[in-house]
């Protein structure tokens, strides 16, 4: 980790003198079968420079040609960001040289974006709704991957050399700019963080993409600059680069507001830079300032020819779209029967789709709440993760349902179960089998288990022949103890009166 | 229009990434000026009202389906590689990180 | 039979046209694989050594003579695959080196490319694959098709087989001289300022470059993407409409393709008849810094026409003027950008500085190596001219003066059906003559560059000698107008050819067998790149 470690205010003293000022750069990988300018596959995981054609590997002669589909769904976001539809676009190249990079010349949009002069209505933590300006929404591509190979840290800065996948290069992007977004004050990292979520849910909303920040499929770089209060002019930004999950872009910009802050105050001057992203430390290290080598001759990509968008087309996409975020969840409250405050801590929690998929998948609004924002949402924040980014999926939380629902295992085991879902170690289904965590609902074994628990307690025994039926729980205790709690209380219960001869 | 310099040509070359000697910027410059002198007029001749054109034939809205075709295998993909280790393109350890 | 009746009857085969040729395989009286290997002889005999024209970088004759063994056995078995075969199947062909091929070598002239393989093959490849023409070998050019005598190829420059101490034209020297030194009846060239037309124009051949999106482009190794066009390269006008018919067509690959193909070419080219035809001259295609014999026998050729029955005004093209300068910016910009894959992390030769270094260090060190000077000084001067600060005075400028120049051939093709001018200023000029003259050797382009801005297309047909050097005619159509150009071409040419009494090539000088001087072990048949190659 790098050692140089930057003064900072505290979050407090830097909105004492200064008020910030955002802007947000979020790349969306669109879920597309195929990449924006090849055939290839678009698809997450595979053997390394296989999902590739020449076109993909920038072979001498090839040529792009543009996915139909990646283009509607740029209109569709851009519907959904109201934002308005150019008549007419084009792709245009931007030239720089970078080993994953194949053409050494990205293939984007430049001055004729397929979208522009957009809003997103935002709601924060207490309800309070934020309009965020866009700028733009534009195509473009996906880089190739590097893997960093030898030195110490596996980090760029100190390796040997490098090795790179071209799977990812020309996977179809879309890139959102908002306008610079001013007088949000303290609660900027907050915005931070109900932006990202928001363009997320919009995405997956739309189904345009996976939406899975830890893949990489939402990316977001974050401008940060500061006003002294009482001030108009922007002062110079940083964008933070890469920041990938909801709570980071929080933390990023907090870090960054206060760091900025701290030179200011000290009557230094903010340098116009990259700034690189780290989780561990929750801090931000420079990266490469802004030169003449990011002089990136931008020009009509002459591949590729004109987009032209007619009214019937948009308005044929537009009827595609599904119901927005923010109308759904009204009727979403409704159908459940949350509370305000429930609903809005689900919301908070980012969990509203999850919630719906588990509903859908057959179970109780009810039960489905319980756990997301139980055990679930507990265990999320041990790990330090958003909920959606742990790794439970809706279908497991049904299928632990499921279980409970056979007496299969009971809510204790249950918490263990998703406990080890979220370690990646398979179906709840898998998991209670290969660990042999099934409630014993053996009668022999169970039977044991009592005639023990009754030889050992006549004192108890006694009382429940006389009646007292409420005694029986002491004896479920030692037989839970034998069984190390995987007996189902109930039946247990029942054997001891069988035993006993005593009904209710 | 500002004349072709020396150390334009060495700005050039390095956004072109093309190592130059001394002696080639040199020679670079003065042909570069020649040429650049002998197409100047090109600038003064249409006005704004002229749109600009970038390709010859007006063509509009030429899309693929999203359908998978023909890939390369790993094997193809590397056969031509200046180096190659583990699946992937080798290249030297890279200086300035995005 | 003896050595001298099989050399007679070579020396008369591979003077064919193509279409001849075609049709003497059609009924049987020839195989291919005769007709392959008496071009293969041919290659072998004056392609090679000290003096020899050196139009091949790569000869291809196993693989073509497995091809013209396939043509032979379709032909022998008869029934349907037989009929079903194109026309030109078992005629053989070359191909310029900056269309990629599987299973030869593709350089595009440059040290960057050496041994390099392609894993996939350009659609026009494909096409010629499909109609069964026999691949004959990889044609040399300037580097990456930058340049207008191929000295510019990195390995050693061809030569004209009129006068083998002049140049044959660039970029695509290779395939004109193979054509005219009857090595090949037919060749593939790619034309972004006139890489087809002025070699034909300078080796008595022809050469046309289609409308802009008439022959796909996947696969071409791309120098300016919005001017880069493939064509044909024959002896013939007819010759060559047929090889454009079979390149032609949509290619769902490149996506500046036309969408309908362009048709009626050789009907068009068997026409022969202009009576009632307008025909333009370009007022300022003529004049200042035009050979006087050059001049002359464009004048000639104008008045051939008129005497055939065309109606010949004069029309004035005003921004013609500024299409070179324009084109020395677009061509460069864009052509920086395509050029810039090339840089040793996937393919092609990374070198490595002395010093070692990072990957930025291999980049400029491979691209130093691997580009020559024409190469560097187009990518330094697009690079100039896309800049910041520059792009409007500049890219910007060239992209309006291309509008100019559409609106001026707009006008001039509401008056008249083509436009004639000479293809080139000169005729050929010595080897190392403007080598180290840039602009000298850019100027040569004048008249064949604005087709290019405009998309238009062009073709240049022999007009007869100046001192003892061929002069090309072009004529120049409207978008889309490739069968009145290949009907105004093939009407001149037979008038010409009948006022001459032959073909133009019939006072071609015989090239001497090289053969003798050659080193012996060195043989043509797996010549590849950078071997053998001075």
């Amino acid at each position: 980790m790098t050692a140089v470690t930057d003064e900072v205010l505290t979050f407090d003293e830097a909105m004492a003198g200064f008020d910030p000022v955002l802007g947000f750069e979020v790349h969306v990988e669109l879920n597309t079968r195929t990449k924006m300018f090849s055939s290839a596959a678009n698809a997450f995981g595979d053997v390394p420079n296989t999902n590739v054609t020449e076109v993909d590997l920038g072979l001498p002669g090839v040529l792009p040609v543009v996915n139909g589909k990646a283009v509607e769904y740029a209109i569709k976001l851009g519907l959904a960001l109201n934002c308005q539809i150019a008549e007419t676009c084009g792709f245009a190249r931007k030239n720089y040289f970078y080993p994953d990079t194949p053409k050494n010349f990205q293939t984007s949009q430049y001055d004729d974006p397929i979208a522009h002069d957009g809003w997103l209505d935002v709601e924060l933590e207490d309800g309070t709704v934020f309009r965020v300006e866009i700028e733009r929404a534009h195509m473009e591509e996906d880089a190739g991957k590097l893997t960093h190979v030898g030195g110490a840290s596996g980090r760029i800065q100190d390796a040997a050399h490098s090795l790179v996948d071209y799977n990812r290069a020309g996977v179809p992007l879309i890139e959102i700019v908002t306008k610079p977004i001013a007088g949000v004050g303290e609660r900027a990292p907050e915005l931070a963080r109900a932006y990202v979520t928001a363009v997320r849910d919009i995405v997956k909303n739309l189904g345009i993409s996976d939406a899975r920040m830890e893949r990489g499929n939402v990316r977001c770089d974050a401008n940060v600059s500061l006003m002294p209060k009482g001030t108009a002019a922007f002062g110079t930004r940083t964008e933070t680069k890469n920041v990938n999950s909801t709570r980071a872009v929080a933390h990023a910009v907090t870090y960054e507001i206060q760091r900025q802050a701290a030179i200011l105050k000290a009557g230094g001057s903010i340098v116009q830079e990259t700034r690189h992203w780290h989780e561990d430390t929750r801090t931000t290290t420079s990266g490469r300032p802004k030169s003449d080598a990011d002089d990136y001759r931008y020009f009509p990509e002459p591949d590729l020819v004109p987009i032209v968008t007619t009214p019937e087309w948009i308005e044929e996409l537009r009827a595609q779209l599904p119901e927005p975020p923010a109308e759904r969840r009204k009727r979403l409250k409704a159908d459940w029967g949350f509370s305000d405050e429930e609903f809005r801590d689900v919301v908070n929690a980012g969990v509203l789709d999850e919630i719906a998929d588990t509903i859908a998948a057959g179970a109780t609004a009810a039960a489905a709440r319980k756990w997301w924002m139980g055990e679930i949402a507990r265990l999320a924040n041990v790990e330090g993760k958003d909920i959606p980014e742990l790794g439970v999926s809706p279908a497991d939380v049904v299928e632990v349902e499921a279980l409970i629902a056979e007496k299969t295992i009971n809510d204790k085991i249950a918490k263990q179960v998703l406990g080890f879902v979220a370690a990646g170690e398979g179906s709840p289904r898998a998991i209670v089998e290969a660990r042999s965590l099934a409630v014993v609902s053996d009668d022999g074994a169970l039977t044991t288990a009592v005639q023990d628990a009754i030889a050992q307690n006549p004192g108890v025994v006694e009382k429940i022949r006389g009646g007292k039926l409420q005694a029986i729980g002491a004896l479920i205790g030692p037989v839970m103890k034998a069984t190390r709690g995987q007996a189902d209380a109930g039946r247990v219960r029942e054997i001891v009166m069988e035993q006993l001869g005593v009904t209710e | 229009m500002s004349a072709i310099t020396r150390e334009d040509v060495a700005h050039l070359a390095r956004l072109a990434h093309i190592r130059m000697d001394e002696q080639e910027l040199d020679k670079m410059s003065g042909e570069l000026a020649v040429i650049m002198d002998a197409v100047a007029a090109v600038s003064e001749v249409a006005g704004d009202d002229v749109p600009p054109t970038s390709h010859p034939i007006p063509l509009t809205n030429v899309f693929r389906e999203d359908e998978p075709g023909e890939m390369l295998s790993q094997e193809q993909a590397l056969a031509m590689a200046p180096e190659a280790e583990d699946g992937q393109f080798r290249v030297p350890a890279i200086l300035d990180g995005e | 039979m003896s050595e001298t009746t099989e050399t007679t009857e070579t020396n008369d085969l591979i003077r064919l046209t193509a279409l001849q040729m075609a049709e003497r395989l059609r009924v049987g009286e020839i195989t291919s694989v005769e007709l392959t290997q008496a071009h293969l002889d041919r290659i072998a005999a004056v392609d090679g050594g000290e003096r020899g024209v050196h139009a091949f970088l790569h000869v291809n004759a196993d693989e073509a003579l497995a091809v013209a063994a396939e043509v032979d056995a379709i032909r022998a078995a008869g029934g349907a695959e037989a009929e079903a075969l194109h026309p030109l199947a078992g005629v053989p062909v070359a191909v310029k080196d900056n269309i990629v091929t599987i299973g030869q070598p593709t350089t595009a002239g440059s040290r960057m490319l050496e041994g390099w393989m392609s894993p996939y093959d350009a659609t026009v490849v494909t096409k010629l694959r499909q109609a069964r023409l026999p691949i004959l070998g990889k044609t040399n050019l300037d580097e990456f098709a930058m340049g207008g005598s191929t000295e510019h190829s990195a390995f050693g420059n061809t030569r004209n087989p009129w006068d083998l101490d002049r140049i044959p034209g660039g970029s695509g020297g290779g395939s004109a001289a193979a054509v005219a030194s009857f090595m090949a009846p037919l060749a593939l060239g790619s034309d972004t300022g006139g890489s087809i037309r002025q070699p034909g124009a300078v080796t008595g051949t022809v050469g046309a470059k289609p409308t802009y999106g008439g022959v796909s482009r996947y696969g071409v190794i791309a120098m300016a993407s919005s001017l880069d066009q493939i064509g044909p390269v024959a002896r013939t006008v007819q010759d060559a409409a047929a090889l454009q018919e079979l390149l032609g067509g949509h290619d769902a690959k490149d996506s500046t393709s036309l969408t309908e193909p362009l048709e009626g070419l050789l009907t068009a080219a068997r026409q022969h008849d202009v009576t009632g035809l307008r025909i333009g001259i370009v007022s300022e295609l003529k004049g200042e810094g035009y050979q006087e014999g050059v001049l002359e026998r464009f004048r000639e050729a104008v008045t051939v026409l008129q005497d055939a029955g065309a109606e010949v005004i004069e029309v004035s093209c005003p921004h013609l003027k500024y299409a070179l300068g324009a084109y020395y910016l677009i061509m460069p910009s864009e052509a920086s950008s395509n050029l810039a894959k090339f840089d040793g992390v996937r393919y092609g030769n990374r070198v490595v500085p002395e010093e070692g270094g990072t990957i930025e260090q291999v980049m400029g060190a491979t691209r130093a190596a691997g580009f020559g000077e024409e190469v560097k000084r187009r990518i330094i001067l697009g690079t100039y001219a896309l800049s910041a600060g520059y792009y409007d005075a500049y890219y910007g400028s060239a992209q309006k003066i291309r509008t100019l120049v559409q609106r001026d051939f707009d006008e001039a093709f509401s008056k008249v059906d083509v436009l004639i001018s000479p293809t080139s200023p000169t005729t050929a000029f010595g080897l190392g003559e403007k080598i180290d003259d840039p602009l000298a050797m850019y100027l040569n382009d004048v008249a064949t560059i604005p087709a290019n801005l405009a998309g238009i297309p062009g073709i240049s047909v022999p007009g007869g000698l100046a001192e003892g050097l061929p002069v090309g005619v072009q004529f120049l159509a409207p978008a889309r107008g490739d069968a009145v150009m290949y009907r105004a071409a093939a009407a001149l040419e037979s008038r010409l050819e009948q006022a001459w009494g032959a073909q133009l090539w019939a006072q071609a000088p015989e090239l001497d067998d090289t053969r003798s001087t050659q080193p012996v072990g060195v043989g043509t048949a797996d010549r590849t790149a950078g071997g053998e190659n001075r």
